[in-house]
């Protein structure tokens, strides 16, 4: 960005920045560090002691390895949460990509473009749990959807796993996380020169082999913020396990969650240093496939 | 485009979309109409009369503790949040505009605290306030000083610790919103206000400001909304008080009437509230500009 000074000192971005630099260091970067110092101190049922001991982490994978074969309580928690962020990633991007695509290449008129797109975004703007919640009338016992079901003859007796189920967890994930995911692709579709994709026509392809070969490998940053969002989201996720799941389904946010409520910060701190090493892996694993420095 | 005429592949994707818009919505409208549940009525179909029954309880208070309360802190919490939002960002959108060392870190920083997992951000505030307290606990009894002694329990505190998780998370948005804002920005109207002689900061409130204030409305809205609806990083963050949020996430174990769908419909109406009124202001902003011609540097606004 090629702009002029807006003060004439040199120091002005100095200062400028300072309130969010002061913001980030007070709540984001010594909290992470209070973290990974609190991860190796001790605890007893009484007492959160200073000290430099691994006991957290070796409790958090305890007896993970000596029984290889059959997993651990913590690695089904880790499979299961991995699980769920490779379907609802999965999902997301299917209707995040199309729900864009036509709105960037089948809606001619920009304001029924932005309004289109403004009715997307809208529910990102209001509460999750709310969102949770009105799924009960739909998916309960005696929801909608087993009338429906039943009124159809398709089930002879009530299902009970609509709700509270994996199912309405995943459910819930992709309806209130989509979001995250379309928007980054609309805003990669939106930048693509109308041109490329006449000229992919002109020079034969069909709609396939344009959107193959032309929109798919354009919008790549765009998919790559999406799917960090949503991977990253869903991998911390405990409210949305834990309201959809009525409370019986583990992830890695619920056990460090419940190790918090029963005040074993250094174990909880080890899960969340586990945790958080996991998802930098995956987000760096996904920058080395696609540059997205471009996109911002 | 491809073709002019709307092909099966419109049509396809159009009803696509339409049903993707009905899966965002429908849950939400099912909510809203059963919050009018006839006092008999249940947490699903069939609506059991109409009537107002369950908002009436809400308001009463009964059944639901001090959700009043939690209602009026997220409220203030949120303004706080919207306003300081605007105003760091707008502070760090102008720093970005030009080169400063760290300025690549900062950025880093912040696209980081907008995808570290938001229970590990939690953790992290609820343990750097604890560590504080103790140390604090620690220097009254050493240094002997009573007030500590007898009356520190602790920093943690919706205004204190909640304020900053919540700005953690609204504070990124609000950057890349500015980032956006100042690439699109001519810098010719800033010259042209130093040369005729207006200091940086008759330059900034009588040019820039008029110039960027209808995408402000955007930053406030999402430092609000982002906030009211926070529950994810406030859990650990917020002491011993709730936001409404987190007393709504609390009531889905417990209520097991319509009256927590009222209480939905209620915190959805007013999300929907203040995104209208954004949207409404921005809109009059503009046709106010498309009418007069840009009134930047007329020093109104």
């Amino acid at each position: 960005m090629a702009a002029p000074a807006l003060t004439t000192s040199k120091y002005a971005p100095y200062w400028q920045a300072a309130p969010i630099a002061l913001i980030f260091a007070a709540f984001f970067l010594i909290p992470l560090a209070a973290t990974v110092v609190v991860s190796f101190w001790e605890y007893t049922e009484y007492s959160i002691e200073p000290a430099f001991v691994s006991q957290n982490y070796l409790d958090v994978f305890d007896g993970c390895f000596a029984d290889l074969p059959n997993l651990c309580v913590t690695f089904k928690t880790y499979l299961s949460t991995l699980k769920f962020c490779l379907i609802v990633w999965a999902i997301t991007l299917v209707v995040g990509f199309t729900t864009s695509y036509f709105l960037a290449f089948h809606i001619k008129s920009l304001t029924v473009q932005m309004a289109l797109f403004m009715v997307c975004t809208i529910p990102f703007w209001t509460s999750n749990v709310i969102r949770m919640i009105s799924w009960i009338p739909l998916l309960g016992r005696n929801g909608l959807l087993n009338d429906f079901l039943l009124s159809t003859g398709l089930v002879t007796e009530r299902q009970d796993w609509f709700l509270y189920s994996d199912f309405s967890v995943g459910l819930a994930f992709v309806h209130l996380f989509t979001p995250f995911m379309a928007v980054p692709i609309f805003n990669s579709m939106m930048r693509i020169d109308k041109a490329l994709v006449e000229a992919a026509y002109d020079g034969g392809a069909s709609t396939w082999q344009t959107l193959w070969n032309v929109i798919i490998p354009l919008c790549k940053p765009g998919i790559a913020i999406g799917s960090i969002f949503v991977i990253t989201i869903v991998m911390g996720d405990y409210i949305t396990i834990g309201v959809m799941g009525g409370q019986q389904i583990a992830s890695i946010g619920k056990v460090i969650q419940v190790q918090m409520n029963y005040l074993q910060f250094p174990i909880a701190a080890a899960n969340a240093v586990v945790l958080l090493i996991l998802v930098l892996m995956i987000i760096f694993a996904m920058t080395k496939l696609v540059d997205i420095r471009k996109e911002l | 485009m491809h073709s002019e005429k709307r092909g099966p592949a419109f049509w396809f994707l159009a009803g696509f979309f339409g049903l993707y818009v009905l899966f965002l919505y429908g849950p939400m409208i099912t909510i809203v109409v059963l919050s009018f549940q006839g006092p008999q009525g249940g947490l699903t179909f069939p609506m059991n009369g109409v009537s107002l029954f369950w908002f009436e309880k809400l308001f009463a208070g009964v059944g639901v503790v001090d959700i009043w309360t939690a209602f009026g802190r997220s409220f203030r919490l949120g303004l706080i949040v919207c306003i300081l939002t605007v105003v760091i960002s707008v502070m760090a959108g102008l720093a970005f505009r030009r080169k400063f060392r760290g300025a690549g870190l900062l950025f880093y920083v912040a696209i980081a605290s907008l995808i570290v997992p938001s229970i590990v951000v939690s953790l992290g505030i609820g343990l750097e306030f604890r560590i504080l307290d103790d140390v604090i606990k620690s220097l009254g009894n050493a240094l002997g000083i009573e007030a500590i002694q007898r009356g520190y329990t602790t920093g943690m505190g919706i205004f204190t610790s909640g304020l900053g998780a919540h700005l953690t998370w609204t504070l990124p948005f609000g950057l890349l919103i500015m980032f956006a804002i100042f690439n699109r920005f001519n810098p010719s109207y800033e010259e042209a206000a130093r040369d005729l002689g207006a200091t940086p900061w008759q330059t900034f409130r009588h040019v820039v400001l008029p110039i960027i204030a209808p995408s402000l409305i955007g930053v406030g809205l999402f430092g609000f909304t982002l906030s009211w609806d926070e529950l994810a990083r406030s859990s650990q963050a917020m002491g011993a008080q709730n936001t409404l949020p987190m007393s709504l996430q609390g009531l889905t174990t417990t209520v097991t009437t319509p009256e927590i769908y009222a209480l939905g419909t209620l915190t959805t109406a007013i999300s929907f509230s203040v995104i209208a009124i954004c949207f409404a202001a921005a809109i009059l902003v503009q046709k106010r500009r498309a009418r007069r011609g840009s009134d930047a540097g007329k020093g109104v606004v």
